[in-house]
């Protein structure tokens, strides 16, 4: 224990010196592993680059300001595109969603082998990015909005589903026990006993994604799934800078709208 | 009293749960059309067990319960439903649903006599919705029912549940510690509505009471649980200090010598 | 068995002077033609967005042979053809990931401290409030856009990349968790007359510790998954090789790809949130 007799006086020391002992073991390892990661990714960086980056990063900035205002007018189009995959990829996403969460709860699933396919779903569609599922909507649908969509509600649905069962398995009981006992069937439980509860949290995940989505939907043209993304891809190959930074400023203000909408929505239904 | 008189009529009930040791062990209890039989208990006994195990909330192990005469044990789906819907449970306070306003509270009584898309569009027969309205006056709630579950006080809530309950038009009403986190006198007043609707519609009442004097005040008959055994049945006068020993256990009943000693 | 009418029964004691009144659940917009403006609003809205999406039906029905081929592909996932590609990709990834966070972890905490209303004001707290939002209203692809263009294609842009993305998310996170702090614990070192390093390591930091490893191993977690795609720009990573194998239309060895990520995303969720839950 941290305090032993020396002297005959009493010693307090935070740690045991084994306990000290590992701890230093466990720094000493984790710094090794963390120099041999920083080894592994200095191997493959051309150093000269990086030595001249600042010289990089001032002419990028010099050809980016100010902003190309002219361009606007082509940008309304690829920004009406981008809104609409956020929004009817976050629909798509909610209908498919709330069936999955209800299987994946514990308390509402049907079966315990459905809650574990409902759960691999759920993993799978989480765990790969919206760019990811871009590229391949991409190769299967060719390039276009309706990629992006598929994009953007391939991912969504994971998200979505998941933060939802995770509420369906935390609501109260009682009143849920209380609709059963007055002989409803199981769709008017759901309904009255356990969508009440969860309604709050269904439309602030919803909202919460498609303020995500919005963010997620400027970059699925980059890899040909429509929106502005196209439009930035094409500038920053093209090397017109000060086309990208008025795409920019668009992305910027549509982020902080968005955002602002969703925390309006958000505290409106709680 | 007719023949048609005997309610409920519970022979050798016996419940356990899954993995678990018995908690029911083999019950017979009898109840009249009119009669308030108040359960009491050490938490643990299995009170709230029996009456779950009626309507079916948990299924029994084993044993029999007749609802005016109809096995109700055992039933499954469309056909338990239909039982669950003439047998009203009044929970804790807290077994609203929340976010839903007194009026669809109480309607929800009526589910189990309407169809899925009426009651998601909360289209009720005007009966039940007349229905609703006189109970929500009976209840004290007059003009509360656009208000939501969570904007009520407990003793407000407790009696939105009663008029969920009754709009059942139940034959048996299942009330399991209704007065669990009221105050002492909204805790009355709820017992004694209680009791007034039992008797203007001549309803067989089940009580689960932990209070052992709103139990003799409020009851014909009680009956004493302990570790899911009947230990104790007869009326509120029969229940003596001794009797309350072999139900809760050694204890000093007496409230005056307590009052004595902080003198 | 007619059902029983509710309004016979119960309540006896009354007359029946209550007479047959309907009822209507309260709408969230009360004025009904609001209602039918927003209800015509969206429906109007959903129309024209569906009718501009432009949809080829030619071009999507090709892609139904090749999404068969792609699920085949997926149910015999091939690790060999490209396995030498993929484990450099993934080393790549995970070295990213690791550093970038522990790196992201150690920069987020004085931001944080200087973006709390408490501990920072003027300046100082518009600075780093500023930090904050640029970091997080731009998408990482697009900032590794930037970093590429500066420091070259490799890993080393897409270590700049997560590490800004890691501060600006555990910058607010973290202030937000400051500023919810007990004032009292703080008060009760800063009156034993110690220094602000000494206020921050014995009266903040133990408050705070807890919630910022849980969202370290999480942002671990969201870097791994953005390392997968920053690659897509030229920023290094398992994200090139998926590209790559993706644009061949070798769908075997993508299935491999996105098989290792599923699986080694399930593993670091479940040993964070194990760590997480010993910690919490
Ligand atoms: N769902 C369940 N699964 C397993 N055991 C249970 C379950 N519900 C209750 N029990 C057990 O059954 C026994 C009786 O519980 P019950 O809730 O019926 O007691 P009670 O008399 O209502 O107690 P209280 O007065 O505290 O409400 C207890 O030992 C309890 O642990
Ligand atoms: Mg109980």
């Amino acid at each position: 224990m941290p305090v032993r007799e020396e002297n005959a006086t009493k010693v307090w020391q935070r740690r045991t010196p084994r306990g000290r002992l590992a701890l230093w073991a466990g720094w000493a390892l984790a710094l090794a592993v963390l120099v041999a990661c920083a080894r592994q990714i200095s191997e493959g960086t051309l150093w000269v680059f990086v030595a001249d980056a600042h010289r990089q990063a001032a002419d990028l900035l010099a050809r980016m300001v100010p902003p190309d205002p002219g361009y606007m007018g082509v940008l309304w189009r690829p920004l009406w595109d981008t809104v609409n995959i956020a929004t009817l990829g976050t629909l798509l996403a909610v209908a498919a969603a709330v069936p999955l969460a209800f299987l994946a709860a514990k308390n509402t699933t049907p079966h315990p082998a459905v809650r574990q396919t409902a759960l691999l779903m759920i993993v799978s569609s989480r765990s790969i990015n919206t760019l990811i599922w871009a590229i391949l909507f991409v190769i299967l649908f060719g390039p276009g909005v309706v990629a992006g969509i598929a994009a953007i509600t391939l991912r969504s649905i994971g998200f979505i589903a998941k933060l939802l069962y995770e509420a369906v398995e935390e609501i109260a009981v009682d009143p849920v026990e209380a609709i059963r006992a007055t002989g409803g069937s199981p769709g008017q439980v759901l309904t009255y006993g356990i969508f009440p509860q969860v309604f709050p949290s269904f439309v602030g995940v919803s909202v919460f994604r498609w303020d995500i989505n919005i963010r997620e939907s400027t970059i699925v043209g980059l890899v040909g799934a429509g929106g502005i993304g196209l439009q930035l891809d094409a500038s920053v190959n093209a090397l017109r800078w000060s086309q990208v930074s008025t795409i920019l400023v668009i992305v910027f203000l549509m982020v902080v709208f968005s955002e602002w909408i969703s925390a309006r929505v958000r505290k409106a239904v709680l | 009293m007719s023949g048609n008189d005997k309610v409920l009529q519970i022979r050798a009930l016996r419940k356990s749960y899954p993995g678990g040791v018995e908690v029911l062990h083999g019950l017979d209890i009898d109840l009249r059309a009119g009669e308030f039989l108040t359960v009491i208990g050490p938490s643990g006994a299995g009170k709230s067990t029996l009456l779950r195990c009626i309507n079916g909330l948990v299924p029994a192990s084993a044993g029999s319960c007749r609802l005016r005469g109809a096995e109700i044990l055992g039933l499954r789906g469309a056909e338990m439903r239909a039982a669950r819907r003439r047998i009203g449970m009044i929970f804790q306070a807290h077994a609203l649903v929340d976010r839903l306003t007194v009026m669809e509270n109480v309607l929800s009584g009526r589910l189990g006599y309407t169809g899925f898309w009426s009651s998601w569009a909360r289209r009720f027969p005007p009966g039940d919705v007349a229905g609703a309205f006189r109970l929500l006056e009976r209840v004290g709630l007059e003009g509360y029912e656009d208000r939501r579950a969570d904007r009520l006080s407990g003793g407000q809530r407790q009696r939105v549940g009663i008029a969920r309950a009754l709009l059942q038009s139940p034959e048996l009403l299942l009330v399991d510690e209704p007065t669990a986190s009221l105050d002492p006198k909204t805790a009355r007043q709820i017992m004694r509505l209680l009791r007034e609707l039992a008797a203007e519609n001549n309803l067989a009442v089940i009580a689960n009471l932990h209070d052992v004097g709103l139990a003799r005040m409020f009851s014909d008959r009680i009956i004493g649980l302990n570790a899911g055994t009947i230990v104790f049945e007869g009326a509120p006068g029969e229940l003596t200090d001794s009797e309350l020993s072999t139900i809760y256990g050694e204890e000093d009943w007496s409230t005056e010598e307590v009052a004595d000693v902080s003198a | 068995m007619s059902p029983p009418d509710a309004a016979s029964v119960s309540a006896t004691g009354l007359s029946g002077e209550a007479a047959a009144r309907t009822w209507q659940r309260p709408r969230l917009i009360a004025n009904a033609w609001i209602r039918r403006a927003a209800w015509g609003g969206g429906a109007l809205y959903l129309i024209v967005a569906v009718a501009t999406l432009g949809v080829d039906f030619e071009r999507m029905a090709a892609g139904v042979p090749r999404a068969a081929e792609f699920v085949s592909g997926f149910f015999w996932p091939d690790f060999t053809t490209r396995g030498g590609d993929i484990i450099e990709g993934f080393i790549e990834s995970v070295t990213m990931t690791l550093l970038s966070t522990v790196i992201g972890v150690a920069l987020s905490i004085p931001l944080a401290i200087g973006a709390a209303r408490n501990f920072a004001s003027g300046p100082v707290y518009l600075v780093c409030r500023s930090i904050i939002a640029v970091s997080r209203t731009f998408p990482e692809v697009m900032i590794a856009i930037f970093f590429v263009v500066m420091f070259g294609f490799g890993p080393f842009a897409g270590l700049i990349t997560l590490i800004v993305g890691t501060v600006g998310f555990l910058g607010k996170l973290l202030a937000e968790e400051i500023e919810g702090c007990s004032t009292e614990q703080i008060e009760a070192i800063r009156a034993t007359g110690a220094s602000l390093p000494k206020i921050l390591v014995f009266g903040l930091f133990p408050q705070v510790f807890p919630r910022l490893v849980g969202l370290g191993l999480y942002r671990l977690d969201i870097n791994f998954r953005e390392s997968a795609i920053i690659g897509v720009v030229g920023a290094g990573g398992i994200g090139a090789t998926l590209s790559t194998t993706l644009n061949r239309y070798e769908f075997s060895s993508a299935a491999a790809v996105l098989v290792l990520i599923i699986v080694i995303v399930l593993l670091t969720e479940n040993v964070s949130g194990f760590i997480r839950q010993r910690l919490i």
